[in-house]
This record gives structure tokens, sequence and C-alpha cells, in this order.
């Protein structure tokens, strides 16, 4: 059992938002020809990639995700006429700020896979995978937890301090 | 998420789908542990949850237990969603109290190691636990459906589509690109396996088309927009000037004889450029509808504005109008049905068979208007240098089975070959040789058909065509020679022939994708659009109200064209006469309470469904309008637009589901 987070192996965990008209679409169809992929990435179906609010990405690399993969339809053939466009504005905003963040930019991505392109799931994916590997884990909740720890002695010490004041 | 909501009571299953999915998941494993998971009453695995006995359980499961929720980890919702919505709602249910999770064709069959593919079934399976508590129940808004149908193309498969469609009493458009309909199948000479003319069994249908009181024919028109949804769409049709008032042409051919062109100079499309025809024309004589047309390209009023118009002054009718435009027309229909067709491939594609280049060679469809009794030379197999072949090289494959060009099968040019084979043999009693990689004769009828011909003192030779080359040793002749190796005695052979025939392949047409992209269908990389399922809803597409007929979906012979295009008509049958459509419910909706009024959405909305209203300061969802793709939802900074099914709570919570693992190790000892 590969044993995330700990010791032992670790790998990856990556969440994705696929569009349901393409890159859902496409994974399936990555099934259906049984092309092969790397076993961690983990989809969240939504309608169109319009519909990922920036808030996703976010909790996502707060709750754990090592890396988030949007897939949606390429330009010109989005389902809704221009979702994917959106989602584009919206994701380049949203890297830089996580890229100011420490997030490094390899962790986000958005690429445009369609229905047809099942082999291209595959590609993304095992890039990714390899990508994010190298990269390590992110492990936002554990850093999370030292930060508020951190905070506490900071409050502590300023309680302290300000005791010490009053006396 | 530790919350044990007493209101909420959640059934689990997994499904081996027989070992699809069992063998590469512990699903006993899987369901051990979803027991574990907050709200979980009853989880269980069974072989086949599709089945039957398997929706019996969830049905029963529901009423024994109380359940409140349902999870099924299967096959993909494509598939099976509804099946188990339908489950969930007999159990009691609203039925959109279920999730289904995706564990076969995004897990089982995509992953090598069965322990990572289980903990990712674990992840999913909790993602969606988590989820379906979140749930709401939900409505399926009912909405008419417009009874007219649109037919794109008019092929044999359209043809059969809009007959069938008509004969229900459903009213039909039917539009073609070209000036007649009849499609390929028109220009072909015979058809296997039957060998019955190809003209006796479609000119009927043809004239049936025109007739048909239901059925409005618009040909030399095409589509150049489509809006709206299943059961109401818009679509814009765009009449390309024939030059001719259709109304008031009789097909009497009078202006044909009165062109200021003596001879016909120009080549005729219909007939491959065998023939010659004169700037106004008819496609052929038995062209549906009998309504010439002029060709500005080659038509000297067009050319130089100085033309005595002999045509104009011929027709007693006043038919011929030199200053027709384009006519835009706008008409509303319920579904369409895409028939769009094939392209043979060019055979210049294939450089080294010499097409083109060298006079001898012929691609197959020009074989078929060669030997066609009203083709360019009635019948006769003349060669372009005016002899007659003694001997006759097929060569197959030609743009298919070869990575260099399209590496599919086309599926018919092995039988087109046989029939050509046959067909030549009968008008010119020439020595044929069939150049084939393998002989592919599925179908009924179809390897005894071969067998047949086999007889018939036909040469086959298995070996892909190398080259094919003038025989230089006799240049009075002006033979080819082909040059391939018989495989099956292993030896480089070359056979000196008059005539070469190259059966080309099928291939999407050039405007596939823009077709695509004006439908909003899909299409594989090559371009044939791609079917909802390839067994199970083969003429549906993903996009409701759209059906698919004949070889705009892959290559097929006529027998299984005809097949398809019934089909897609009784899957259009099926929705018009059930009334209505039921449509997802995956709307959005605007939370007073919170819109600040800030108007972000308002412009965002690609189906201007978002409005603001003055009065109130908020904004407004036109439900009728909205297509549920969720931009808005993702835009207010407030949170106050919500998309039905697709929640900020729900995703959040599936989110939190896939990274709850770090509990799993805990639970979870794997031997």
């Amino acid at each position: 059992m590969p044993n995330h987070n700990t010791e032992k192996q670790w790998t990856p965990k990556i969440v994705a938002f696929f569009c349901n008209w393409c890159t859902y679409t496409a994974a399936d169809l990555a099934g259906v020809s049984r092309i092969k992929h790397a076993p961690n990435i983990r989809v969240i179906r939504v309608m169109c990639s319009g519909r990922v609010d920036p808030q996703f990405l976010l909790d996502a690399f707060a709750k754990g995700a090592d890396g988030v993969l949007i897939g949606g339809c390429h330009p010109g053939d989005c389902h809704y006429i221009e979702g994917n466009y959106k989602c584009l504005r919206r994701f380049q905003l949203l890297q830089k700020m996580t890229t100011d963040m420490g997030i490094e930019p390899d962790r986000l991505r958005l690429e445009w896979i369609s229905a047809s392109e099942g082999d291209k799931v595959r590609v993304v994916v095992n890039d990714m995978v390899s990508k994010v590997t190298k990269l390590g884990p992110l492990g936002l909740p554990d850093k999370f937890k030292s930060w508020d720890e951190e905070m506490k002695i900071f409050e502590h010490s300023i309680e302290e301090k300000e005791v010490f004041e009053h006396v | 998420m530790e919350k044990k909501n007493g209101q909420i009571r959640i059934g689990f299953y997994i499904c081996h789908c027989g070992s699809n999915i069992a063998s590469m998941v512990d699903v006993a494993k899987v369901s051990e542990y979803a027991a574990s998971l907050p709200n979980v009453v009853v989880s269980k695995d069974y072989k086949y949850m599709c089945s039957d006995p398997g929706q019996e359980m969830i049905i029963n499961d529901i009423k024994e237990n109380n359940l409140t929720r349902v999870v099924v980890a299967a096959c993909s919702p494509f598939l099976h969603e509804n099946t188990f919505r339908n489950a969930t709602f007999q159990g009691g249910l609203n039925q959109f109290y279920f999730q289904m999770v995706n564990t076969r064709e995004h897990n089982a069959w995509v992953h090598l190691e069965a322990m990572a593919t289980t903990e990712k079934a674990l992840d999913l399976v909790r993602a969606a636990i988590y989820r379906v508590a979140e749930h709401k129940p939900l409505e399926r808004k009912k909405v008419p459906i417009h009874p007219d149908v649109l037919v794109l193309g008019g092929g044999i498969a359209g043809i059969h589509s809009a007959l069938t469609l008509a004969n229900a009493g459903k009213k039909v458009y039917l539009v073609e690109r070209e000036p007649t309909i009849g499609g390929h199948m028109a220009m072909f000479d015979k058809t296997f396996p039957t060998l019955d003319c190809a003209a006796c069994i479609l000119t009927p249908k043809m004239s049936a088309v025109k007739n048909h009181p239901n059925i409005v024919l618009w040909t030399y028109a095409e589509i150049v927009g489509l809006d709206g949804f299943v059961g109401s769409y818009k679509a814009k049709i765009k009449h390309k000037p024939r030059y001719i008032i259709e109304e008031l042409c009789v097909g009497c051919n009078d202006c044909i004889e009165a062109c200021v062109y003596k001879e016909a100079r120009f080549l005729d499309e219909f007939n491959q450029g065998l023939s010659k025809r004169k700037p106004v024309y008819m496609p052929f004589p038995q062209a549906t509808p009998q309504i010439v047309l002029i060709d500005p390209e080659t038509c000297i009023h067009f050319k130089s504005a100085k033309c005595s118009q002999t045509c104009v002054t011929s027709c007693e009718r006043n038919a011929v109008d030199l200053q027709q435009q384009p006519r835009f027309e706008e008409i509303e229909v319920g579904t369409v049905i895409v028939a769009t067709g094939f392209k043979p491939v060019d055979a210049r594609k294939v450089p080294y068979y010499g097409y083109g280049n060298f006079p001898g060679v012929y691609t197959a469809l020009e074989v078929e208007r060669l030997i066609n009794a009203s083709g360019p030379t009635q019948g006769e197999v003349v060669l372009r240098d005016g002899s007659h072949p003694k001997t006759i090289g097929i060569v197959h494959c030609v743009g298919s089975r070869d990575k260099h060009t399209n590496q599919w099968c086309s599926r018919v040019c092995c039988l087109y070959s046989v029939k050509l084979a046959h067909l030549l043999k009968e008008h010119t009693g020439a020595d044929i040789y069939n150049f084939y990689i393998d002989m592919r004769t599925p179908g009924k009828m179809m390897e005894e058909f071969y067998n047949r011909i086999a007889e018939e003192g036909m040469k086959f030779i298995r070996g892909r065509v190398a080259d094919i080359y003038p025989d230089r040793d006799d240049p009075q002749r002006k033979r080819l020679i082909v040059k391939a190796e018989d495989t099956l005695i292993q030896e480089i052979i070359k056979i000196p022939v008059d005539m070469v025939v190259l059966s080309t392949g099928l291939e999407p047409r050039e405007d596939a994708q823009e077709v695509r992209r004006m439908l909003n269908i899909t299409c594989s990389t090559e371009g044939f659009y791609i079917e909802r399922h390839p067994k199970l809803a083969p003429v549906n597409t993903f996009t409701d109200g759209i059906f698919l007929a004949g070889c705009c979906q892959g290559p097929k012979d006529i027998p299984d064209t005809v097949a398809q295009a019934g089909a897609a008509a009784a899957e259009v049958l099926a929705l018009i006469d059930k009334g209505y459509i039921e449509i997802e419910p995956n709307t959005a909706y605007i939370n007073e309470e919170e819109c600040s009024g800030c108007k972000s959405c308002v412009p965002l909305c690609p189906y201007t469904a978002i409005s603001y209203i003055e009065e109130k300061k908020k904004a407004f969802i036109n439900e009728a309008l909205c297509k549920g793709c969720g931009t808005c939802v993702a835009a207010c900074p407030s949170g106050s637009i919500i998309q039905n099914l697709f929640e900020d709570e729900e995703i959040f919570s599936e989110i939190e589901g896939i990274l709850n693992f770090r509990n799993i190790q805990r639970e979870m000892s794997y031997a």
C-alpha cells in the first residue's frame, strides 16, 4: 500500500476538474480504449470548465491536494460557447496568485482535451504526475497546523508581554 | 466530516461489472470501507448493479432501511446514471438523491496496479458519499418538443431518414448542399452483393422525397447556424443562388440548348470529370429536383457580363434570373439528423500510384460512372486514349490501412472492388487482377458474393502495390506496370496492365470540423462524428436531439447506412411522440437575499439569461434561457448564485471527500 504523506513511498494526489462534454468524455474514452495512465488523479465532474470556481482550487490545495488539473474543451469548441475562455482568464490570474503564495506553477494546470483525445488524457496526467512527484508533497494541511502552532506561541508571547506591561 | 445526521441514510453499492471492475478493485474492501463512512447505513457489492436484481436491491433497500440517499460505484454516469436515478425514484426517493462513482472507465480500465486502483476507488467513493449528503431534491423540467425535424444531407441516409419520418406524419426539412439529392449512391452503377442497379433502387426513393407532402426539400442549400436545444432548435439555412427561379423551372432543358456555348466544355462533376457540361446544366438526367442551375465560375455572363443571355430569352417561363442572390431562411425544429456523408480519399495522396499523371489510372468512382449505362460513355469502357482495356489491375486499400494516409479500414472497398472486377469483366472481357492486403467481406451474403465472383476467373494477388509506372519496353501500347509483392509466394511480381483502378477509401468531408462546431457535436481527430455510445447509443450524439446516420459517423455500406438512418428516425420519433422533453435541472438561480447587485454575472452569460432588475437592485436568471454551464456561479463574488446539481457545497464536499484520505491508512489495513 503506497502510504501517502508518510515516510513510505509517497505519490502525489491530484484533484482534477473535468468538463462534462470534452475532457470527462475523453477520460471515458481513455477507459473504453484501455489507455493506461497514472492512478493519481481524482476527477470531479463539472458541466463546464467555466464552473470551476477559483475557490475550488484553493480549497483542494488547502485540504491536501498536491496538484490541481482543470480540463476543458479546446478554444472555440466549448459546449457553452465560451465558458472555457472564462476559465482561462481566471486560471491565469489564479496561477499568478498561487505562485506568489509559494505554490509552484506546475501544481496548477489547465489543459484543453477534446472528447476524442483519450490519449491526451494519458499524456497530460502522466506528465503532471511526474512533475508534481519531482516537486514533492505540498502538504498544506500540515503546514497550516504548524502555522497555527506558531500563531499560538506568538499570541501567547504577546499576551505575556501585555500582562507584563500591565504590571 | 463527522456529522452523523439522522436524517441522512445512505445506501452504497459497488458493482463488480462481471470482472471488469472486480479484477482491479477490491470491491469487498471498498464496500466494507464505505460502511464505516458517515451516514452510510447499507453497503453492498454485487455482480451487475445495472441488472434487474441489482436495481431491485436498491429499491428494496430504500424501503426496508429507510434510505434517503443512494450512491452507486460502477461505470461512467454517461452509461447508467439514468438507470440508477430511476431505481432511486422507484424506491420512493427523489431521483436526484443519487450520486454515481465512475470506477470503471476512470479507474479499473485505465490503471495497472490493483492496490492503487482500489485506493483511488476509496477516494472517489468517499467523495460521492460526502457529496450525496448535500444533494437537494430537484424536478426535471418538461418542455414541449417541436415536432418538425431537420435532416442534413440528401444521400441515401438522409433520404431514408426523411421518408421514414414523413411516413410517420412528421414534417421534415431535408437540406442538401448539392443541386440534387442522391449523394454518392446515385453515382454508383450496381451495388454489392445483389448486383441490383443503384439507380433502380434509389431513384424511386428520390422522387418519393420530392413528392412527399410532409417533406420540404431544399437542394443547393446548407445550414449556416444552429441555436437552441433539444425540442426547440432554430436553424439558419442558406439557399445558394442557382440563378434559376426554382418554382418556375420545369426541367425542360431549353436553356441548356440555347446556351451561347454550342459545345459542352466544362468538366462534369457528377461524371467525375469524364464528360463535359455547359455553364447551365442539369446535374444528371434523374436529378431530383429536376431544376437546372448556372455555374457562375464558367458562365460568360458572370465572368465578363458580355453574354447575349440566350438562356434567359429561351426560357418560356422566365425562370432564369441572373441577379439571384443567396437567400437565408430560419426554421424551427425539435430534432436534427446529421447525414452529411463522406468523401472518397483523393487518390493523389498516394503519388506513387500515378493518379493524375498516367491517363490509364482511374479511381473507383470514375469507373462506376464509366460502366454506368447513363454515364459519359453509355457504359462502354473506353480509356482516356480511346482504347479498350485488355488487362485491368484493381488496387485495394488506397488511402486506407496506411499510416501515411488513413489508418482505418474503409469497410466497403474490398467488396466494391470485387463488384467492379465482375462488372469490368462483363463489360470488357479483360483479364482482371485484384491486389489486396486482406479480403474483408463481413456481412450477410458478402463472403458468398466474393466466392462467386472469384470463380469467374479473377486473379487475386495478396500484396500491397508498391509502384505503378509506364511500361518502357512497349511504348506503343502505353501500358502500365503494377509492381507488388505476392506475399503468398513471396515474390516480387510486375504485371503489365492497360487500366488501373484505385479502390479509394472513405474519409470525412473537409468541413466535418466546421459542421461539428456549428451543431455542437463531437468528432474524432480524423473527423468522423462520435456517437454517444458505440454499442448502446450508436445514432445519438452527446448533444440531445441531434442524431447521426450514414458515413458521417464512419465508413459503412448501403445496408448498414439504411439501417442506421432508420434507427435515427426511430430515435427522433420516440422523442417527438412523447410530446415533451425532460431536461436536466442543472440550471442556476439567484439567492436574492445574498445578491449585492454588483452585476458581475450579467455580461458573463453567453445566453443572455441574466438580467438586472433595477427596482430590486438584484440580478435575475431566466431559467428558460439558462443552459446550466455554471460560469456565473463561479464568478459571483458573494456566492449568491446557486447551480442545481452542482452547488458549491456539493463540490466542496466532493473535494473534501477525495482528500480526506489520511484516515484510510488508520482505518484500513492492507494485508
